[in-house]
């Protein structure tokens, strides 16, 4: 784990160790929910509170867990969160609760929460632990908003559709710059070649730096001095 | 493991299942109220544009009937009819029915209609259909739904309530002919039972709503 203070977790988080980009994490919602910016914004903050406030409870508790009984604690922990989310969605935003549906329960199992109780939480003190769980939320969070805004980009050619039911209002149709879009963003198969894209375009820019760095030759391998 | 660790196992668990248990509850407590309030906002919400500018006293799901299967309404489960009335004397009837045979899967929608037997407005609830080519059924995606009102089964007459495809008066949407087709059936179905059951309808007492 290569985290030198507060900004170098968030980077981790954010970038270098994305848990959508990188290590493929949570992938169901990711795909499932991401037809326009606002979905993917909505349920990008619940995973945010969750994976954070899980992170902390984790950690604050981390002397009492149990090893052979630290998995289901997690869940028990992480199941309450995302109820108590759940919950608090339904209350104070209705709409967007209705529009993400099932994807809000189902934050239990995405994997890349129980990942960082067990990887980083169960092993670290609660502050750090709570940048941890700011810095892969965010870093899920982003994943979401940009594969949204992609997707509802090519798909309604339209951007910022139904923000109202993040801000309360009427309903807000979007930005729209054509009428309709490529039908096949909006679609199943659309969210996998947008996250391929996303997937390559962070490897391009990766290498791009690396090479910039110099060491490395067209491939991306280490040539030797 | 040793007895004694069982039980230590057991009771770190109890007392973690306790805690998340009482913050469940406590965010419950907090949320509750809202969120009955919220539930019957949506609905109303989701049901008044049906009504169209009929004008009715007091709250639109006062006076609930649900019918049980076998109704005659399409759909296979239970059907919602919300009443309304203006001084005492039906002012227009609600039906939630479901088109059975939508492109992907059942198309929940709500028709209004008043005594006379004309639509006041239809409303899409709940599809699947394809986004971009049978998603414009909704009211938000196109103004597919709005040649419904006003409509009656005397207008158009009975053998043209159907999809310009096949023969009939409404029209269907481009790349999209059995997602209208299933709607226009449905509130063809509707006005039929309407027709048959209207004093009924109006005069039967209003189902009992458990929580």
């Amino acid at each position: 784990m290569s985290s030198n203070g507060i900004i170098g977790q968030l980077q981790n988080g954010l970038w270098r160790d994305n848990p959508g980009l990188v290590q493929l994490l949570g992938l169901c919602p990711l795909l499932a929910v991401t037809t326009t910016l606002v979905n993917g914004l909505g349920l990008g903050i619940a995973t945010l509170l969750v994976l954070t406030c899980s992170n902390a409870l984790v950690a604050a508790t981390r002397r009492w867990i149990i090893a052979e009984v630290r998995i289901p604690i997690y869940v028990l922990i992480i199941a309450s969160l995302v109820t108590c989310i759940e919950l608090i969605f339904k209350a104070w935003f209705p709409t967007l609760d209705r529009s993400l549906g099932i994807f809000i329960p189902l934050i239990v199992t995405n994997c890349a929460i129980v990942a960082r109780a067990e990887v980083f939480a169960s092993r670290n003190p609660v502050w750090p632990s709570i940048v941890d769980g700011i810095g892969m939320g965010a870093g899920f969070a982003a994943l979401l908003i940009a594969l949204g805004a992609f997707r509802e980009l090519v798909g309604q050619a339209s951007i910022l559709s139904r923000l109202d039911m993040l801000t309360g209002g009427e309903p807000f149709a979007g930005l729209s710059f054509a009428d309709g879009g490529l039908l096949l963003a909006l679609l199943p198969p659309g969210a996998f070649f947008s996250l391929a894209l996303a997937v390559a375009a962070k490897n391009v820019l990766d290498l791009r730096r690396r090479r910039l760095q110099g060491g490395l030759d067209r491939q991306g391998l280490r040539t030797p001095r | 493991m040793s007895a004694r660790a069982i039980s230590r196992t057991g009771l770190t668990l109890a007392v973690i299942a306790a805690v998340c248990t009482a913050l469940v509850a406590g965010t419950y407590r907090l949320t509750s109220e809202r969120i009955t309030e919220n539930t019957r906002l949506l609905l109303e919400r989701s049901l008044a544009p049906a009504l169209g500018a009929t004008v009715y006293d007091g709250a639109l799901i006062d006076s609930v009937l649900v019918l049980q299967p076998p109704h005659g309404l399409p759909g296979s489960g239970p059907a919602t009819v919300y009443r309304v009335f203006a001084d005492g004397r039906p002012a227009a009837a609600l039906f939630v029915a479901t088109a059975m045979d939508g492109y992907s899967g059942p198309i929940r929608i709500v028709v209004g209609v008043d005594p006379a037997g004309i639509v006041t407005g239809l409303r899409i609830l709940e599809h699947r259909e394809t986004p971009g080519l049978g998603d414009r059924i909704e009211s938000a995606r196109s103004d597919w739904v709005y040649q419904f009102d006003g409509r009656s089964l005397g207008n158009p007459e009975p053998g043209r309530w159907a999809i310009r495809g096949d023969g009939g008066d409404f029209d269907q949407l481009t790349g999209a002919s059995i997602t209208p087709r299933a709607v226009t059936r449905a509130v063809r179905d509707v006005l039929i039972y309407f027709a048959a059951n209207r004093d009924e309808v109006f005069a039967r007492p209003a189902t009992e709503q458990s929580q």
